[in-house]
C-alpha cells in the first residue's frame, strides 16, 4: 500500500520569503528517509509540503510538483484533505485531543471522516494501538483521556492516532526531540515495524538516529541565514555517514560545521 | 571552634510572624484615636488614616529590623491587603445592606405574584411578572446574540484575513462601547418608524445589540487559546477545516466559551435604559413578549423607587427586587463556573 514520492523543482514560501528552494528528490516506499541539516534549513518546511500542511500557515505557497506515485499532489483540482488522508503526519510535541479518551483519539481520524461501526472502530483501535505499540499499556484505560499518559505514551498514541487512517506515507517531524532516551528507543523500533506497511519521511536533528533508522538521508543546508534551504544531497545512509560525495555534508556530520 | 559564635550570612534579623497583625491593629486604633482627636465623624476618615499609618508603619518598622529591601517587600504586600480590603468593603457592604433590607418582603407570595391592583404606595404586590419578563427577554436577547456572536468569533479567529476580518474587528470594537441608552434608542427609532407599541421583543433586540460584542471578545479570546497543533493534528488526519473546528476548537474551549456568555448574559440582565424606552413596564402579568408592555426586574426596581414618592412598601419592595436580581446574577454565575469545570479537557489519569 506505500507509495513513491517523486519531487521536482519544489520551492516554498512563507509570504515573499523563500524558505525552500528547487529542491528534487525520490522517496522510496516501505524504506525510511530521514532529513538531516540545521536548523532553519527547511527540513520541516519541505516535509509539510508533502502533505500539504504547508499551506496551512498563512502566507505558505508552494510551486513545484510532488508526485504521490505519478499523482500531483499540487495538481488541478485536488483536495487537501484527501492528500491528508493518504499522507499522514506526527508532530515534533506529543498533541493529542485534550477532550478526547484514548480510544477516541485513535477512533478520531476515521470518526470524523465518515461513519463507522462500534464494533469495526474497536478492532482498527486495537489494531492501530498495537501497531504503535502501546496496546499492553493502555488497554484497561481506553476510556480515559489522552492526555494523561507520559510523554513518550502520547506520541505514540499520536502515531496510533496517524496509522488508524492507513495513510500511504506517514511523515514525522521531530519525533522524538521531546522525548527520553527510553521512549525514543521505543519509537525507534516502531518505525522499524512501520516501514513494512509504509514509506516514513523522518525529520530528525540527531545524526545518529538518522543512522540508526533510516535507509536513506537527505542533507539540507541554507548558504546563510536569510536564504532558502536547499537540498545538499541524498544518498543511501550508509554512504552520507562514511563517504559523502559533498564537502559540506562531510563537515555537518562530523561536527566541523559553522 | 564553637559553632555559636559563627555568624550566617544567609540569615538576617525577621520581625515576628504576628508583627503584621500587630502593626494593623496599632494603625486601626491610633486612626481611630485621630479621628476622635480631630473631631473627625465619617468612618471612611479613620480608615483611610488606618491605611496609610499601616503601610507607612510597616515600611518603617520593618526598614528598622530587617532592612531596605525586606521593606520594600512588606509595603508591597500592606499595601495589596489594603487595596483589597478598599476593594472588598463596598461590595460587602452593597451585598449586605440589599440582603438585609430585601429580605423584608421577600417571599414566596413576593415571587408569585404580580403588583396586579396594588398602587406604587400600598404594601403587597409582588414581582412574579418582571421576573418572567426579565427571564423571556434575555433569554430572547441570547438566542440572538450568542449564535451570531460565537460565528462571528469562529469567523475572525478561524478564517478572517484581509479587510473583510478587520473591518469586522473594528465594528465589535465600535460596538463594545455603545451606551445602552443609544441602543435602546436605535431599536425604538425603527418602531416609531413602523407605528409598533412597546413590547418584550424589542428590548430583547436592543439586549441583544449590548451582548454580541462581549460574546464575540469573550469567544474570539477563548478560541485563540486553542494551541495550534490541536488543530494541525487534525488538518493532518485528512479532517476537513470545518469539522476541525466543530469537533476540535469548540469542545477544547466550550468551557471558556459558555463561561463568556453567562457572564454577557449577567451584564445585559441588569440593563434598565433601553427596557425603559421599548418595555414600558406594566404591573399585571404579561407571558407574551411579542405583544404589549412587559415588566422586567431593573426596570421594576427603577419604577418602584422613583414612582412611590418615599412610600415605604415600594422602597422595600424595590429592594427585594434588587436582590432577586443579584441572586439571579450570581446563579447565572455560578452556572458557568460548574459547566468551564465539568467541560474542561481532562487531565486525570
Amino acid at each position: 500500500m506505500a507509495k513513491r514520492i517523486d519531487v521536482s523543482g519544489l520551492t516554498a514560501y512563507y509570504g515573499s520569503h523563500k524558505a525552500i528552494e528547487d529542491i528534487s528528490m525520490t522517496v522510496e516506499p516501505r524504506s525510511v528517509t530521514a532529513f538531516i541539516g540545521p536548523s532553519g534549513c527547511g527540513k520541516s518546511t519541505f516535509l509539510r509540503t508533502l502533505n500539504r500542511m504547508h499551506e496551512v500557515t498563512s502566507g505558505g505557497r508552494v510551486e513545484g510538483k510532488v508526485l504521490l506515485d505519478d499523482e500531483d499532489l499540487y495538481g488541478q483540482g485536488i483536495d487537501p484533505v484527501s492528500v491528508r488522508r493518504e499522507v499522514g503526519m506526527v508532530f515534533q510535541r506529543p498533541n493529542p485531543f485534550p477532550t478526547m479518551s484514548i480510544f477516541d483519539n485513535v477512533a478520531a481520524g476515521l470518526r470524523l471522516n465518515g461513519s463507522y461501526k462500534k464494533s469495526e472502530l474497536t478492532d482498527i483501535v486495537e489494531k492501530s494501538l498495537k501497531g504503535a505499540n502501546l496496546w499492553n499499556e493502555v488497554k484497561d484505560r481506553l476510556n480515559k483521556p489522552g492526555s494523561g499518559l507520559s510523554g513518550g505514551q502520547q506520541q505514540r498514541l499520536c502515531i496510533a492516532r496517524a496509522i488508524a487512517v492507513e495513510p500511504k506515507v506517514l511523515l514525522m517531524d521531530e519525533p522524538c526531540s521531546a522525548l527520553d532516551p527510553i521512549s525514543t528507543l521505543a519509537i525507534e523500533d516502531l518505525i522499524g515495524e512501520l516501514k513494512e506497511r509504509f514509506t516514513i519521511v523522518i525529520v530528525t536533528h540527531n545524526m545518529q538516529q538518522a543512522a540508526r533508522v533510516s535507509d536513506r538521508t537527505a542533507f539540507f543546508n541554507l548558504a546563510a541565514v536569510g536564504q532558502p534551504g536547499k537540498l545538499i544531497e541524498i544518498d543511501e545512509t550508509e554512504r552520507i555517514f562514511s563517504n559523502p560525495s559533498v564537502q559540506a555534508t562531510e563537515d555537518y556530520i562530523s561536527g566541523r560545521f559553522g | 571552634m564553637s559553632t555559636a559564635a559563627t555568624v550566617s550570612t544567609l540569615k538576617g534579623a525577621r520581625l515576628p510572624k504576628w508583627s503584621p497583625y500587630a502593626i494593623a491593629a496599632g494603625s486601626v486604633a491610633l486612626g481611630v484615636g485621630i479621628s476622635f482627636a480631630a473631631d473627625l465623624h465619617s468612618s471612611i476618615q479613620w480608615a483611610l488614616i488606618a491605611g496609610l499609618l499601616f503601610v507607612l508603619g510597616t515600611y518603617g518598622i520593618a526598614a528598622r529590623v530587617e532592612g531596605r529591601r525586606q521593606a520594600k517587600d512588606r509595603v508591597a504586600t500592606s499595601l495589596v491587603w489594603v487595596a483589597f480590603l478598599l476593594a472588598v468593603v463596598p461590595l460587602v457592604s452593597l451585598v449586605w445592606s440589599t440582603v438585609a433590607r430585601g429580605v423584608k418582603v421577600l417571599d414566596f407570595y413576593f415571587l408569585t405574584h404580580s403588583m396586579g391592583l396594588v398602587s406604587d404606595d400600598e404594601p403587597g404586590g409582588g414581582i412574579y411578572h418582571a421576573i418572567l419578563g426579565s427571564l423571556e427577554q434575555v433569554a430572547l436577547a441570547t438566542l440572538i446574540a450568542a449564535p451570531i456572536g460565537v460565528l462571528t468569533a469562529i469567523y475572525l479567529v478561524e478564517y478572517g484575513r484581509g479587510r473583510l476580518a478587520k473591518a469586522v474587528t473594528f465594528f465589535v470594537d465600535v460596538m463594545t462601547g455603545i451606551p445602552s441608552i443609544v441602543a435602546g434608542l436605535f431599536i425604538l427609532s425603527i418602531m416609531l418608524m413602523f407605528d409598533m407599541e412597546p413590547f418584550g421583543f424589542a428590548g430583547s433586540l436592543a439586549l441583544a445589540i449590548l451582548m454580541m460584542p462581549v460574546v464575540v471578545r469573550s469567544t474570539e479570546e477563548m478560541l485563540k487559546l486553542v494551541p495550534n497543533e490541536l488543530r494541525e493534528a487534525s488538518l493532518a488526519l485528512g479532517i476537513p477545516k470545518w469539522r476541525t473546528i466543530l469537533k476540535v476548537v469548540i469542545p477544547t474551549s466550550i468551557g471558556g466559551i459558555t463561561t463568556g456568555i453567562m457572564l454577557a448574559v449577567a451584564r445585559i440582565a441588569g440593563e434598565t435604559a433601553p427596557v425603559l424606552l421599548l418595555v414600558w413596564g406594566n404591573s399585571l402579568i404579561n407571558a407574551n413578549p411579542f405583544e404589549g408592555a412587559q415588566q422586567s426586574l431593573p426596570l421594576y426596581i427603577y419604577q418602584q423607587y422613583a414612582n412611590s414618592a418615599g412610600a415605604g412598601a415600594a422602597y422595600d419592595r424595590a429592594w427585594a427586587a434588587s436582590l432577586t436580581l443579584i441572586a439571579f446574577v450570581m446563579i447565572l454565575n455560578l452556572v458557568a463556573r460548574g459547566i468551564a469545570r465539568w467541560k474542561a479537557p481532562k487531565t486525570g489519569r
